[in-house]
């Protein structure tokens, strides 16, 4: 259980995080999102000890960070931004280091580094350099090390920069794997792996909360959220479809030739627009009931702050 | 407890893991028979002790300690491995610890290296040996103090050029603080007792008894309270800067 409360950071006179409230429990997988520099980084590092707030209160399972840092960071992972680690020793001296440092010891060390050196699909580096790795195996050695003690708070600043879409997807499944009662706090500035892992969304912009609500509910501030796009094979009388009931408007793509029709408050209206189809003859060749987009909508929350301010 | 030495152990292996510890420790000895056979003149003085070898260390440690110690923090905060640390469940007190005791660890090794030069001067001639062991011991002492300079210097910094440097300076600072060349600075306007404190920092006077194996308690306080003191700076430096 993480309670943040009114938590300001100041680099001088600029203002990295600007009064954040929020709580996040057991079983949350949170997305943190916003553009460069809107404060996430900042905000997991107060979370994780590494800075202290210049104002406001972080407690995790009821503790103060500031005054029981100790204890509280024995209970996090962490991977930090661009995945330090020590260059010059090896992935297996690496993680053992990682291992004692979090009180590991014996065959639970033995037992928990073979497990994440399974669970990352490190074997084959073991014994390379850190320094030596590519960008994707160093991100997995810090995935690798941010895990090793099994915490109940994750907090990954960006996992997966850097990572092909295959390292991605292991990623996240990884995160998915974790038991249920685990608290995620993922950083990251692609849309999509927040629909593909978080069951939180959270949006920050010019350090302070935009969004707080889950992926679905983001997709809905989406103007695409649930309407319906076609193409025709070949001219035809569209105009009706704008007549319909619960459509609010229609759009046509000049150069593709792509028609998008907008629902009224997100209602869905496939089944009135394949009925008009199927009424009319249309020669509908594709046709599909859009999501949402959400670079539309990160972009709509994290610029209008930008104008306000 | 067991924090410092997990720490010192991976500090330790890291030096031997990068040429730093063998170049280091190749220099340190190429540079101290040279120091002590053509400018020491051992052989010429006819006397069987190794007065001319530990007299040159405070001047090699000038130089070669810095180069030691100028990467510990600095290149942490540069590779960002500071952020991996401090958030691990380990105090900066120790972190700041198991490095000094690490890199002193090394200097232990290339002292204890210089060996063959004792067992020569034990074939030439009939030493003491009790004044051997002392002046070793207070040179590694002596080190100590140079260490925890350069380490501080090094937490004050990200670029490892400038924590050396800076090291250096400081250092030689320590060094001369005896002679004429710090104290003519505070003749002008400072009082005696002011320039006999100046004085008394300096690690010559302190080293010269030690050299010839006295260990006096106020020669050895004086270097455990320094090491102590610039310690206990580079720690408060890192729990405020950590994070720049």
């Amino acid at each position: 259980m993480i309670s943040v409360q009114n938590l300001s950071k100041y680099f001088d006179q600029f203002k990295a995080v600007d009064d954040l409230t929020f709580d996040i429990g057991p079983g949350d997988i949170v997305g943190f999102l916003g553009p460069n520099g809107a404060g996430k980084s900042t905000t997991m590092k107060m979370l994780t000890g590494f800075l202290a707030p210049s104002s406001g209160n972080i407690e995790i399972n009821g503790q103060n960070v500031a005054e029981h840092s100790k204890a509280i960071q024995q209970q996090i992972g962490y991977l930090p931004e661009g995945a330090p680690a020590y260059g010059d020793m090896t992935v297996y001296q690496f993680l053992h280091f990682i291992a004692d440092i979090r009180k590991l010891r014996g065959k639970e060390k033995q037992a928990r580094v073979a497990a994440v050196t399974d669970r990352l699909e490190l074997h084959s580096v073991l014994n390379r350099p850190v320094e030596n790795l590519s960008k994707g195996f160093k991100r997995r050695v810090g995935l690798a090390q941010a895990i090793i003690h099994d915490p109940a708070i994750l907090i990954l600043d960006e996992p997966t920069d850097g990572l092909d879409p295959n390292q991605k997807h292991q990623v996240r499944e990884l995160i998915q794997g974790l038991s249920e009662d685990k608290t995620v706090i993922i950083s990251t500035h692609i849309l999509e792996e927040v629909a593909a892992v978080c069951n939180r969304v959270m949006i920050i912009a010019k350090g302070a909360l935009q969004f707080d609500d889950t992926p679905g509910a983001l997709q809905q501030r989406s103007r695409f959220y649930q309407s319906v796009s076609l193409t025709l094979s070949y001219a035809a009388d569209i105009s009706g479809l704008a007549e319909l009931d619960g459509v609010a408007d229609m759009e046509v793509d000049r150069k593709t030739g792509r028609v998008t029709l907008f629902p009224e408050s997100g209602q869905p209206i496939l089944p009135q627009v394949t009925e008009h189809i199927q009424l009319r003859r249309l020669p509908v060749e594709d046709l599909h009931v859009e999501q949402g987009r959400l670079d539309d909508v990160f972009r709509e929350i994290t610029t209008q702050q930008e104008v306000r301010g | 407890m067991r924090n410092i030495w997990i720490i010192a152990r991976r500090e330790f292996s890291s030096f031997f893991a990068t040429p730093v510890a063998y170049v280091f420790i190749a220099i340190f000895l190429v540079l101290s028979g040279i120091f002590t056979f053509f400018i020491g003149n051992l052989f010429e003085r006819g006397q069987a002790d190794m007065l001319p070898f530990f007299n040159f260390h405070p001047w090699l440690y000038l130089f070669l300690v810095p180069a030691i110690a100028m990467r510990t923090w600095a290149e942490e905060r540069k590779s960002g491995t500071i952020e991996l640390l401090m958030t691990m469940p380990v105090s900066i007190g120790e972190a700041v610890l198991g490095k000094f005791l690490a890199a002193w660890a090394v200097l232990a090794l290339a002292l204890a290296l210089t060996f063959p030069l004792w067992l020569t001067v034990t074939y030439l001639g009939a030493p003491d040996h009790g004044i051997i062991i002392a002046a070793y011991l207070g040179s590694w002492l002596m080190a100590g103090a140079f260490l925890a300079i350069s380490m501080c210097m090094s937490a004050l910094t990200k670029n490892q050029v400038v924590a050396f440097i800076l090291a250096i300076v400081v250092c030689f600072l320590f060094v001369v603080s005896g002679s004429n060349i710090v104290l003519d600075a505070f003749q002008m306007w400072a009082g005696n007792a002011v320039i006999d404190t100046v004085a008394s920092f300096s690690f010559l006077s302190h080293f010269e008894s030690m050299a010839k194996g006295v260990l006096a308690m106020n020669d050895v306080g004086y270097f455990v309270i320094a090491i102590g003191v610039w310690l206990y700076a580079s720690l408060i430096i890192i729990e405020q800067k950590k994070a720049d």
